[in-house]
C-alpha cells in the first residue's frame, strides 16, 4: 500500500513537472480568432473515415472564415461519452456545439436539455422537430439530389459498358454497399439508383448492409461479393476507403460518396456526392453570433450549395458525364424533375399516389405524414433527415444483416 | 568455438523474492523510462514538444472538475470488473469472460428497464434491474464453472466464447429493440421519464458508480484477505490437491467464487446502464473485461493497489483522447504511446522475477 502511493506520488511529480507547460492547445488556434464564440464540433470517428473527414473540413473552413475557435472531438462513440463530451466543450466555453452521427442524438438532447445557454445542433437526426427543445436543432441536406446526380454519372457509364458490347443490357447490374436499413440509407440507394435508370432503364442494382458506418474490412468484402454476383458498378453509403480500394483492385467502376477517392483509386472513381456542411455551420454560427434564433430542421440543398458533386474523373467515367449533370442538376434546381417522381418508380408492381412516413419519430414507427402529392414524394421537406424508405422494384436487398 | 559446452551470451534464472523497495524502484524506474522513450518517439515522428504533449494528456484527464469525475467513473468502472475477476483469479480459475459477464448484466438490466419502466415506481424498477443484473452475470460465469466442477472443461475457452455468444444475444435484441428500424442502435431508454435511472448529483448520478465501487473495494479487500472464503480461495490457487487433502470442497469454492465474479460484472453492467450509459450497445464493456485482467495481474491481485493500477490506465486513455483534439494527432498515436508505457510496466515483471546472466568471459566452462 504504502509502495503504491510513493508510485503515484513519483508519478504525480513528473506529470506535475509537465504540466508547468503549456499544452498543445490554443497556441496556433488563439492567433486566428478574433471572435468570443468558441465551436465545438464532435465527431464519431475521425479523417480516415471519409465521412468525419467531411465534417472536420467544413468545421475548419467556416471557423477560418468566421474567425470562430474550433475545438473538434473525434472518435466519440454513440454513447454516454457522446454526453460527456458535449458537457466538457460547454465548460470549456463552447457556445455552439455540433455533431455529427446520428446515434450521438439522444445524448446531444440530454445536454442541450443540461445546458439551456448553449446551442446543439445535430447532423442527420430526427427528434428536433418533437422535441421542443429551444436549443436543440437539427440539420442535413437533400443528399438524395446530390445522389440522384452521381447515379445519371453511374448510368452513362452503364450505357457505355453496353454501347462497347462489355456487358448486353440485361447485365447492367449496380451494386450498392449500404451501411444499415433505415431511411437515411434507403433514400440515398433508391436516389442513386433512380439517377442511373433515368439514363440506363435495363439498369438494376444488389444492396447489401454492412451494420457498420465504419467497417473497413466488411466494406471491402461486402464490394468484392458483389463484384462478384456480376455487379459492374459499384457505390457506397459506408464511411471507409474500403469498397472504393476493393473497385480499383478489380477494376470496377465505383460511384464514391463524401469526396473524392481519385487519388486511391485512378483507375475507377467516376464521381462522387457529398454534403458540404460549411454553408450551415456558417449559418448557424451567425445565428449565434447574432442572437437569432436556429431553425429547428435546417435542410441544405443544391442551391445552398450543400449538396455538392466532386470533379467527374474523365478517366472512368462516359463521354459528356460532366454536361449531362449539369443539365439535369439544372432541371432539379428548377423543379422540372424531381428525383423521388412516382410515375419512375413502383412498389410491389403498383405506383404510388399516396403514402404515410414516421416523420415523427416514436418507438412503435407510426406513420403519421402524407408525404406523397403532385406526383412525387416529398423527401426532407417535413424535417430534415430523410424519411423515405419504400422498397421500389427493381432493388434487390440481399441481406438485412447484422 | 573450440569448447564444446558454450555458455550462452545471456542466461536466465529466476530471482528469489526481491526486496519490495527494490521492486517498487525498478517499476518506478519503468515508468520514467516509458515516458522518456514516449517523448523520443513522438519528437522523431511528430515534431512536437514532447513536454506538451503530455501536458494535453494531464489536460485531458484532470483538467476540469467534470473531466475528473468523469476519469473517476471511467476508473470506477475498470476497477469494478478488475475486481470481479480477481477471487476468479486468485482460485488460477481463469475467467476471461468479464466482458460478456457485464454486458449479460447490462442486457438484464435494460430488459427491467424497457418493459417494466413506469409499471414499477422507481426505486423498486431500480432494485428489480439490480437483482436482474446481479443474478443475470451470476449464472453466466456459474455456467463455466459448473462444467469445469463437475467434467474439468477448459474455463478458458469456455469463458472466451461465452463473451461472443453474450455479444451476438445483445445485438439480437438490440435489433428488437433499436429505433428507429434499421438504425442498428437502441438510443437512450426512457428519457422523458427517466424511470430506471440513479438519481442526479448534479447533472449525472457518476458519484453512485464512484461510491458503490469504493465499497465493493473495501469488501473485496477484507473478503480477500480476512475471510475464510478469501482463505480457501488461495488455498484451491496454491494446490487443488492440497485443498482436497484439508478437506476444502474445491468444485463449490469454484462454482461459488464465479458467481461472485459474475455477480459483481453482473452489476458493473447495471451500474452502467442505469448510472451512466442509459443505453445499451454490443461494445458496452469496451474491452474492460480484458482490460481488468491486466489492471488484476499488474496490482498481483492486491484490491487496493488495484486502484493504482487502474488509474493508471484509465488516466492514459481519457488523457490520449485530447492529444488528438490539441495536439492534431490521431487516436492511433495515442494507442502507440499507452502501447509503450504499458510495455515497459508489464517488461518490468520481468526484471523484478528473473536475473538475466550475462556470460563474463568466453570459454569458461560451465560446471
Amino acid at each position: 500500500m504504502k509502495k503504491a502511493v510513493a508510485l503515484m506520488l513519483t508519478l504525480m511529480m513528473v506529470f506535475a513537472f509537465t504540466v508547468l507547460f503549456t499544452g498543445c492547445g490554443g497556441g496556433d488556434d488563439e492567433g486566428n480568432s478574433d471572435s468570443a464564440l468558441k465551436a465545438g464540433f464532435i465527431c464519431l470517428h475521425d479523417e480516415n473515415s471519409t465521412y468525419d473527414k467531411n465534417f472536420i473540413d467544413a468545421a475548419n473552413a467556416a471557423c477560418e472564415e468566421m474567425g470562430i475557435e474550433a475545438v473538434i472531438k473525434t472518435n466519440v462513440p454513440e454513447g454516454q461519452e457522446c454526453y460527456d463530451t458535449a458537457a466538457e466543450l460547454a465548460d470549456e466555453g463552447c457556445g455552439i456545439i455540433f455533431a455529427d452521427s446520428f446515434g450521438h442524438e439522444d445524448f446531444m438532447i440530454q445536454a442541450a436539455k443540461d445546458f439551456p445557454d448553449v446551442q446543439f445542433c445535430h447532423s442527420t437526426g430526427t427528434k428536433a422537430h418533437t422535441e421542443g427543445l429551444d436549443n436543440y436543432h437539427n440539420a442535413f441536406a437533400s443528399i438524395y439530389e446530390g445522389r440522384y446526380l452521381a447515379g445519371v454519372a453511374a448510368g452513362m457509364k452503364l450505357n457505355e459498358m453496353i454501347e462497347k458490347g462489355d456487358i448486353t443490357a440485361d447485365q447492367a447490374k449496380i451494386g450498392y454497399v449500404g451501411a444499415y436499413t433505415y431511411a437515411e440509407v434507403i433514400s440515398g440507394y433508391t436516389s442513386f439508383f433512380l439517377g442511373a435508370r433515368s439514363e440506363c432503364p435495363s439498369a438494376t442494382m444488389d444492396v447489401t448492409f454492412t451494420g457498420s458506418w465504419y467497417d473497413e474490412a466488411a466494406e471491402k468484402e461486402a464490394a468484392n461479393k458483389l463484384i462478384g454476383r456480376d455487379c459492374v458498378l459499384i457505390s457506397q453509403h459506408a464511411d471507409s476507403m474500403g469498397a472504393p480500394t476493393a473497385c480499383e483492385k478489380a477494376g470496377v467502376p465505383d460511384v464514391s460518396y463524401n469526396g473524392s477517392t481519385v487519388d486511391a483509386c485512378p483507375n475507377t472513381f467516376i464521381v462522387s456526392s457529398r454534403i458540404d456542411w460549411v454553408p450551415y455551420y456558417k449559418y448557424a454560427m451567425q445565428a449565434v453570433l447574432d442572437g437569432e434564433a436556429i431553425d429547428t430542421d435546417w435542410t441544405g440543398n443544391l442551391e445552398t450549395e450543400s449538396v455538392q458533386l466532386t470533379e467527374v474523373n474523365e478517366q472512368a467515367a462516359a463521354e459528356g458525364t460532366q454536361a449531362k449533370i449539369d443539365e439535369v442538376k439544372a432541371a432539379l434546381e428548377s423543379g422540372d424533375i424531381h428525383v423521388f417522381d412516382t410515375s419512375t418508380f413502383t412498389v410491389e408492381g403498383k405506383t404510388l399516389d399516396a403514402y404515410d412516413a414516421d416523420v415523427d419519430t416514436d418507438a412503435d414507427f407510426t406513420p403519421d405524414t402524407n408525404v406523397i402529392s403532385d406526383g412525387y414524394f416529398h423527401e426532407s421537406e417535413f424535417r430534415s433527415a430523410p424519411y423515405f424508405d419504400l422498397r421500389i422494384d427493381g432493388i434487390t436487398t440481399l441481406d438485412e444483416q447484422y | 568455438m573450440s569448447n564444446p559446452i558454450k555458455e550462452p551470451l545471456l542466461h536466465i534464472t529466476r530471482r528469489k523474492e526481491m526486496p519490495a523497495k527494490k521492486a517498487w524502484a525498478i517499476r518506478i524506474g519503468a515508468i520514467i523510462a516509458s515516458l522518456i522513450v514516449c517523448a523520443i518517439v513522438t519528437t522523431l515522428t511528430t515534431g512536437l514538444d514532447p513536454i506538451s504533449v503530455y501536458g494535453a494528456m494531464i489536460d485531458g484527464a484532470v483538467g476540469s472538475s467534470r473531466k475528473v469525475l468523469i476519469l473517476l467513473k471511467e476508473l470506477a468502472i475498470l476497477l469494478c470488473i478488475s475486481l470481479a475477476l480477481t477471487p476468479a483469479f486468485k482460485m488460477k480459475f481463469w475467467n476471461l469472460g468479464g466482458e460478456g459477464q457485464v454486458l449479460m448484466g447490462a442486457w438484464a438490466t435494460t430488459v427491467v428497464m424497457m418493459y417494466l419502466g413506469g409499471v414499477l415506481p422507481n426505486a423498486v424498477l431500480i432494485i428489480v434491474m439490480l437483482i436482474a443484473a446481479v443474478g443475470t452475470g451470476a449464472i453466466w460465469a456459474m455456467i463455466p464453472a459448473f462444467f469445469k466442477a463437475k467434467w474439468g472443461t477448459n474455463e478458458t475457452l469456455f469463458t472466451l466464447m461465452m463473451n461472443y455468444v453474450a455479444i451476438q444475444l445483445v445485438a439480437y435484441f438490440i435489433i428488437v429493440w433499436e429505433n428507429p428500424k434499421g438504425s442498428g442502435h437502441v438510443g437512450i431508454i426512457n428519457q422523458a421519464g427517466r424511470e430506471g435511472w440513479l438519481p442526479n448529483i448534479g447533472t449525472n448520478s457518476y458519484w453512485f458508480i464512484i461510491i458503490f465501487v469504493a465499497i465493493i473495494t473495501v469488501g473485496m479487500h477484507i473478503y480477500l484477505q480476512y475471510s475464510k472464503h478469501g482463505y480457501e480461495i488461495s488455498v484451491v490457487g496454491e494446490s487443488q490437491r492440497t485443498a482436497n487433502y484439508v478437506g476444502i470442497k474445491v468444485d463449490r469454492v469454484i462454482i461459488r467464487t464465479l458467481l461472485l465474479s459474475g455477480a459483481i460484472c453482473g452489476f458493473t453492467g447495471w451500474m452502467m446502464v442505469s448510472g451512466s450509459d442509459h443505453t445499451i450497445t454490443t461494445t458496452l464493456a469496451g474491452g474492460r473485461g480484458f482490460l481488468g485482467i491486466m489492471v488484476s495481474w499488474l496490482a498481483q491481485f492486491n484490491s487496493i493497489a488495484m486502484i493504482f493500477a487502474a488509474l493508471l490506465i484509465v488516466f492514459l486513455e481519457q488523457g490520449a483522447a485530447e492529444i488528438s483534439t490539441s495536439c492534431g494527432l490521431n487516436q492511433s498515436y495515442s494507442d502507440i504511446l499507452t502501447g509503450i508505457i504499458l510495455f515497459f510496466i508489464i517488461g518490468c515483471e520481468f526484471f523484478i522475477n528473473y536475473i538475466v546472466h550475462v556470460r563474463k568471459s568466453a570459454g569458461k566452462e560451465v560446471a
